[in-house]
């Protein structure tokens, strides 16, 4: 059995060391600016901070690897040309890309620099994935959160190339790199400006009583009674009405996380060669919690054992988790 | 003479309502190309198949040119192989919408569509060396960005085309929305989304309407009008503006855009128009302005 | 080790004790005593790490006020560069901030710590942010950057007696850790 890359994620240089520490093999992460999909205020790296980060993982046999992978607008392709020329000059252990034209520029300028395709290009079947490893090199596809594991392990016989899949985190539904629905509120586009459900548009509002009241602009995505759950104020992750509902309904998908824990070993099987946690956005304390567990989870499989994953339930949204696609279709 | 084209139809529409309403365009729509197929779910496909031959056949005879749209998001074997068996035959230009299509399109003429990521003239400079002749930009694409493509296609040799009218695409899912606000989920559909000629309303748990569910299709609420953004994107140099297909009156919607484009009527008296031919929403042109989707910016006469 | 991982074991088992602990610590020390260290605490860390300023970034100028809403005080905090101030207020007396952070002591001492994950107390309720959400974001990850314990800088700015304080508290908000 290939052992699995665990790739971990890294808002700041504190939360890349906590993943470090905690045993991850590789840690991906983005510049402060709209040049990845993780583009929150107060996030990220500096140059200086990325330069000490890589050579921290380094020191400690982890790779770095850096997202360059929202869409440059046109007439503002510089900024994400500098990303990939800064990245290659660091060391960055590869770049992943979702643009066609960002790819073409990095296969182009540095074609040592290895690349990886970010779920955020929208390649969920094998036609896809080889226009973009036949046109451009590709080396690994990070694959959308929508595929079974049968279907994981056909596109594996066909690619050619690796494959990473997420295994624990945020589980959105939204075709990634396809929607437009933050943009459409709040003028800010997930993919040029690589935010979701930007911060500065986002307000609670919490009643007497408790009751919460999101809304992201001048839209209400949801009201919560006291006690209940919230979750990301995104808008795929609201309630709303329809004409053929009572009541307000999570017409998308309610607040809930993906934890694939029981299926590593299947999908080490299926030929998945990396594991990707999601939480760029997330506190050093879950990055450090998370990525431990997952390690000794991981660690489990390879020398035969149940993964026996540790508790993650209170880091999830809305304390809930799913096997999402992986195990089933019949959530589509 | 700057072209008006008529975009897929993205809504389940009954077949022999579908094969009516291109009949009707064929004899009376003032629209020089006109993009057939299904976009949106596989499952729709089989009902409208029969007719697009023949379809096809009258809209080519009364003039038009015909395009094939491929689904804009493949995944399953059945849809690849759509995909696939669309990008094969000869007989009309194909719109890849997904990737799959950009795949099998390599290097022959075809035409890339708005699900298509063309944010940038790096972009569009690789899809036209593989063979792209014509680009319809994402509809969240700003003005100025527009302008950069229309240049750079100009220097590639290929037309750029942008939606000016109907409810604006936000997001594609794997899963059904229509099948699960009737608590059912894509296999067991029995075809809920037939009722929604425009899309099903979302409206927030505070009342105000918001976005239109189509299958695994997520639209705008609002109607995308660029009427008054038509002169500037015509000097920008984008050559075909298209009109996204309702269930309202589309012929009166497409000479009125003719009116427009031609000088005969302004920006003004277009939209007061626009208004009277169907769709219960109102108008919006916030993204070409960088503003938010659903806004609708007033006095845009820059450029 | 598996309880560790749950963040749910390692938030206060019994309120009741730790608020009469926390209160038995805090609560005594009258505002006007408290107001001097607080603002060691702030320029001491703007002088350790300036680099935190970077992330709070357009919202240094704004004021956040920190609440933990089981002691009979507020914390008002304005990250500014170049005077920076973090004083305690009376609830009902404290001004009006840009951003408000509120939650039990403990917990809001867990988060300063890096120890508890905001997001998951915030999907739980037990964190609450009012007002310029995202600057409220933003000094969360500019805190969360900031390695070490910031709450044993404070105690040691106590001496002793302030560790030992800190040691109590810690036992009690977190029954679990360590056992």
């Amino acid at each position: 059995m290939i052992r699995p890359e665990l790739v971990c994620p890294a808002g700041t240089p504190a939360s890349l060391r906590a993943a470090v520490d905690a045993g991850a093999d590789a840690v991906y992460c983005g510049f402060q600016n709209a040049t990845n999909a993780r583009n929150f205020p107060g996030l990220n790296f500096t140059l200086p901070e990325l330069e000490q980060g890589i050579a921290y993982a380094h020191a400690r046999g982890a790779k770095a690897l850096l997202a360059v992978n929202s869409f440059p607008p046109a007439g503002e392709t510089a900024l994400w040309k500098q990303a990939v020329d800064d990245g290659v000059r660091l060391g960055a252990d590869a770049l992943i890309v979702a643009d066609i034209g960002v790819a073409q520029y990095a296969a182009t300028r540095h074609p040592q620099q290895r690349l990886h395709l970010s779920v955020q290009a929208g390649a969920p079947s094998v036609e896809a994935i080889r226009y973009y490893t036949e046109e451009f090199g590709i080396k690994r596809v990070v694959l959308p959160r929508i595929l079974t594991i049968p279907e994981i392990k056909a596109l594996h016989a066909e690619i050619g190339c690796e494959i990473e899949c997420f295994i624990f985190g945020n589980h959105g539904l939204m075709a990634e790199g396809r929607c437009s629905l933050t943009n459409y509120v709040t003028g800010l586009s997930t993919n040029m400006d690589g935010v979701c459900s930007p911060a500065a548009d986002v307000a609670y509002i919490e009643d007497a009583q408790r009751n919460l009241t999101v809304k992201l602009g001048e839209f209400t995505m949801d009201c919560i009674a006291c006690g209940g759950m919230a979750g990301y104020p995104t808008i795929c992750k609201g309630r709303y009405l329809a004409p053929h509902r009572d009541d307000g309904y999570y017409a998308f998908e309610e607040p809930i996380s993906l934890n694939l824990a029981e299926l590593l070993p299947d999908l080490v099987k299926a030929g998945v060669t990396a594991f990707k946690i999601e939480g760029r956005q997330r506190s050093r304390a879950y990055v450090k919690a998370v990525v431990a567990a997952w390690r000794a989870a991981v660690d489990n499989i390879m020398e035969g054992r149940e993964p026996r994953i540790a508790d993650l339930l209170a880091f999830t949204e809305g304390h809930k988790q799913t096997q999402g696609a992986a195990a089933s279709k019949r959530w589509r | 003479m700057t072209e008006l084209t008529l975009g897929p139809i993205l809504f389940h529409w009954p077949a022999e309502q579908k094969r009516d309403f291109y009949f009707r365009v064929a004899d009376e729509a003032p629209v020089g190309t006109v993009y057939l197929g299904e976009v949106v779910c596989s499952k729709r496909e089989p009902f409208f198949a029969p007719h697009l031959p023949e379809v096809a056949e009258r809209l080519t005879r009364a003039g038009k040119t015909v395009v094939f749209s491929t689904l804009a998001e493949a995944m399953i074997k059945r849809e690849r192989k759509m995909i696939a068996e669309m990008c094969g035959q000869d007989d009309f230009a194909v719109e890849a919408n997904d990737n799959a299509a950009l795949f099998h399109l390599r290097g022959k003429p075809h035409r890339v569509g708005p699900f298509i990521n063309a944010y940038n003239e790096e972009t569009l400079a690789v899809l036209a060396a593989k063979g792209a002749t014509n680009v319809t930009l994402p509809a969240e694409l700003p003005g100025a960005s527009v302008a950069v493509m229309a240049a750079k296609a100009r220097e590639l040799g290929v037309g750029i085309e942008v939606q000016v009218h109907g409810r604006m695409p936000l997001a594609l899912s794997a899963r059904c929305y229509h099948a699960r606000a009737h608590g059912r989920v894509k296999d067991n559909c029995q075809f809920v989304c037939e009722n929604d000629p425009d899309g099903m309303a979302l409206t927030t748990l505070d009342g105000q309407p918001f976005l239109a569910i189509n299958g695994i299709q997520t639209l705008s609420h609002t109607c995308l009008n660029l009427a008054s953004e038509l002169a500037a994107l015509d000097r920008m140099g984008v050559g075909a503006f298209r009109l996204s297909p309702h269930s309202g009156d589309m012929v009166a919607v497409a000479r009125i855009f003719r009116a427009l484009a031609d000088g005969e009527i302004g920006p003004g008296e277009a939209t007061a128009r626009l208004g009277e031919t169907g769709l219960d929403a109102p108008f919006a042109n916030g993204f070409y302005h960088r503003q938010p989707g659903y806004r609708q910016v007033a006095g845009t006469a820059r450029h | 080790m598996a309880t560790d991982l749950n963040a749910s074991s390692i938030r206060p088992a019994a309120p009741g004790a730790a608020d009469a602990l926390a209160r038995l610590a805090l609560a005594p020390v009258p505002l006007f005593l408290m107001q001097p260290v607080l603002g060691r605490i702030v320029r001491r860390i703007a002088r350790l790490r300036p680099e935190i300023f970077g992330r709070i970034g357009p919202h240094v100028r704004k004021s956040f006020q920190i609440d933990p809403v089981n002691m009979p005080f507020v914390l008002v905090l304005h990250p500014d560069p170049a005077n920076p101030r973090l004083c305690a207020a009376r609830r009902h007396a404290a001004p009006r901030p840009d951003a408000r952070i509120a939650g039990n002591f403990l917990t809001l001492l867990a988060v300063a710590d890096g120890r508890l994950d905001g997001d998951a107390l915030f999907f739980t309720r037990e964190l609450v942010v009012e007002g310029d959400t995202e600057a409220a974001v933003c000094l969360r990850h500019a805190l969360d950057d900031l390695e070490g314990s910031i709450a044993d800088d404070v105690a040691d700015m106590f001496g002793p007696p302030g560790r030992a304080v800190l040691a109590l508290l810690r036992r009690v908000g977190t029954p679990n850790e360590g056992r």
